[in-house]
């Protein structure tokens, strides 16, 4: 029953774009996906293994200008810069992490740490020539698939699909490997695992190279996408806490929790749009809202919710709290 | 450039600003020694004191430091309320969990604010904003002397409240042994929802100096939230002394920073001391806890 579902889904999925045909909508379905993809990146560090980062904007907006300066600055290929820009996340993640493990900071302090991270990078961005400074980067437009640009919103739609569904899987599979089950065990009790003889620094400075990787991605994607990004939009603390949001929202060090997160996050926000009219905040009202009620009354996330619904009383499939 | 014609008035905007950082620190590692949870609403809540005083002001006419008398009382009581019925009620287990609540307060309050008054920069002038006052070594503008007396004195005065009153001495006790606090029959609810109402009106007060020099908007808190971290870190998470020592240097590291450097290098020289210091002093610069 469980791979039909899949089947189901991959091939609606794949469909979207035959069906949707309003712009409006298809760009939708590509905010939910490419916060899929940030929020399954978070979830490898901040799910699996219980290091909630709030500064993951460094690693979305290293990416980011990674992309466009190899681009604009290099006339590197667009693909090859997307997949630099990973790299570049990866090892953004890595600096930020091996400074952090390294001095044992945990809990808040690595919170605040990372947050700190993120600003030093932002005034860094906006300081500097090469980055464009305050102004920011444009990036020319060159449409054809060979520069990652697309004709239609459809091409976009494909390639933040396969990002997204690609996040999936790698949480998918992260479950399922050892390191995973390390980094639940150092989620659990850090200490408890160390004893038991996991290489928790190793073990944490994986996920987060993993995890700034898989941000990176992102932060490329949303550079070819609107074809600008500034210091701001690339490591704003605001790029943080909607990464952070899709996860906890949906369910923490769950598979499907960051794809669940960041469709309701779309759908809410949209629907308070609506309702409400389009006023600076209302949505962000209602994320902040929601993050408070998710924590407090639910923090197993709408997976739990889910989980609950479907099986009273079954075991718990994975949550932070299980 | 360094002609002390120049570096003078500078070090001293730095203190003055430095002292209205403190009291905005004092406030945050009152709540950390206490209840040892992060509070990210922090600079969410100063914000709501300014855009407080800005009302008084413009709808009523009252002068900002006279809001005090209207605004720390406010503030007081949103404190106590949001610790009884929103961050209180989250199990302590998991210390994100609380940094997570805050931040959703924050991002709340914030655009809140931001759907209510817009994005715009608001400021008000007061009959004396351009006065200043000549200390002889450098005139000083008059709103930033105010602020920098004002908030040692409130400095002197929390302190007093915490070392010499009943309510301090059950502060102390709860902030050292929880259970021990609750076995002699002190309510540690109510003195966790006290200190966070007195770490929240220190915000008020706060507000009330800093606005006749600087400015409200929806936003403004992030500018002060993660320098009163800075702080609260430099200074030792919990130390009151520190926290005002703190204050102190930051403010001078932000001016003269910015003077020798440019604007964003004073900002950059907060970030990299608050990353320093978690990394390799993590007891802070001076130590001594709450206690």
């Amino acid at each position: 029953m469980k791979s039909g579902l899949l089947a189901v889904g991959i091939a609606m999925a794949l469909a979207v774009p035959q069906v949707v045909t309003s712009e409006f909508w298809l760009g939708v379905c590509i905010a939910v996906l490419l916060s899929t993809l940030t929020g399954a990146a978070w979830n490898v560090l901040g799910g699996f293994g219980g290091q909630f980062s709030f500064g993951h904007a460094a690693f979305f907006g290293a990416g980011a200008y990674a992309a466009a300066i190899l681009e604009m600055r290099f006339g590197v290929n667009a693909w090859l810069a997307f997949a630099a820009a990973g790299v570049v996340g990866g090892a953004v993640g890595f600096g930020i992490g091996y400074l952090s493990f390294r001095y044992g900071l945990r809990g808040s302090y690595f919170a605040l740490i990372t947050l700190a991270f993120a600003e030093v990078l932002r005034i860094l961005a906006n300081a500097a020539d090469f980055t464009g400074g305050g102004v920011g980067l444009y990036l020319p437009l060159q449409v054809g698939v060979a520069n990652l640009q697309f004709a239609t919103k459809a091409g976009y739609y494909y390639l933040a699909l396969g990002l997204g569904a690609g996040a999936i899987l790698v949480g998918w599979m992260l479950e399922r490997s050892r390191l995973g089950a390390w980094l639940v065990a150092i989620r659990e009790n850090e200490d408890a695992a160390r004893a038991l003889g996991v290489d928790t620094f190793a073990c944490k400075l994986q996920a987060i190279a993993l995890s700034g990787a898989l941000t990176g991605l992102a932060g490329a994607f949303y550079a070819d996408y609107y074809l600008y990004i500034d210091p701001g939009l690339a490591f704003g603390p605001g790029i943080s806490v909607e990464i952070l949001l899709a996860p906890i929202i949906g369910g923490i060090g769950t598979v499907w929790g960051p794809f669940l997160g960041a469709a309701a996050l779309r759908v809410a926000g949209e629907l308070a749009r609506r309702l409400m009219g389009d006023a600076p905040g209302l949505s962000l009202i209602f994320y902040g809202a929601l993050l408070v009620i998710m924590v407090k009354f639910l923090p197993d996330g709408l997976i739990g919710l889910l989980d609950r619904a479907v099986r009273p009383r079954g075991i718990h499939a994975g949550g932070a709290h299980a | 450039m360094l002609d002390p014609i120049i570096l003078l008035p500078a070090a001293i905007n730095g203190l003055t600003m430095g002292a209205v950082y403190a009291l905005v620190a004092l406030g945050l590692t009152l709540i950390y020694g206490v209840l040892h949870i992060i509070n990210f609403a922090h600079g969410s809540l100063l914000m709501v004191g300014l855009y407080g005083v800005f009302f008084l002001y413009r709808l009523f006419g009252l002068d900002p430091y006279a809001c005090m008398i209207v605004l720390v009382p406010a503030c007081f009581a949103i404190g106590y309320a949001l610790q009884r019925s929103v961050i209180g009620t989250v199990s302590h287990g998991r210390d994100q969990n609380v940094l997570l609540i805050t931040l959703g307060v924050s991002i709340v309050l914030e655009n809140l604010a931001l759907y209510l008054f817009s994005a715009d920069t608001k400021t008000i002038e007061t009959p004396y904003a351009l006065d200043v006052v000549d200390l002889g070594v450098a005139l000083v503008p008059l709103p930033r002397l105010i602020g920098f007396v004002a908030a040692l004195a409130l400095a002197a005065i929390l302190w007093a409240l915490i070392g010499r009153t009943d309510l301090g001495r059950a502060i102390r006790a709860v902030a050292k042994e929880p259970h021990g606090a609750r076995l002699v029959g002190i309510d540690v609810e109510h003195v966790y929802a006290m200190s966070f109402g007195i770490g929240t009106a220190c915000l008020g007060a706060a507000a009330c100096l800093l606005l006749p020099m600087f400015y409200v908007s929806p936003h403004v808190g992030n500018v002060f939230v993660l320098i009163a971290f800075t702080i609260v870190v430099l200074g030792g998470m919990g130390s009151f002394t520190g926290a005002l020592a703190g204050g102190l240097l930051i403010g001078l590291t932000e001016s003269l920073g910015g003077l020798m450097f440019g604007e964003s290098a004073g900002q950059l020289g907060i970030f990299l001391i608050f990353i320093a210091v978690l990394l390799f002093r993590p007891t802070g610069l001076f130590g001594s806890r709450l206690s």
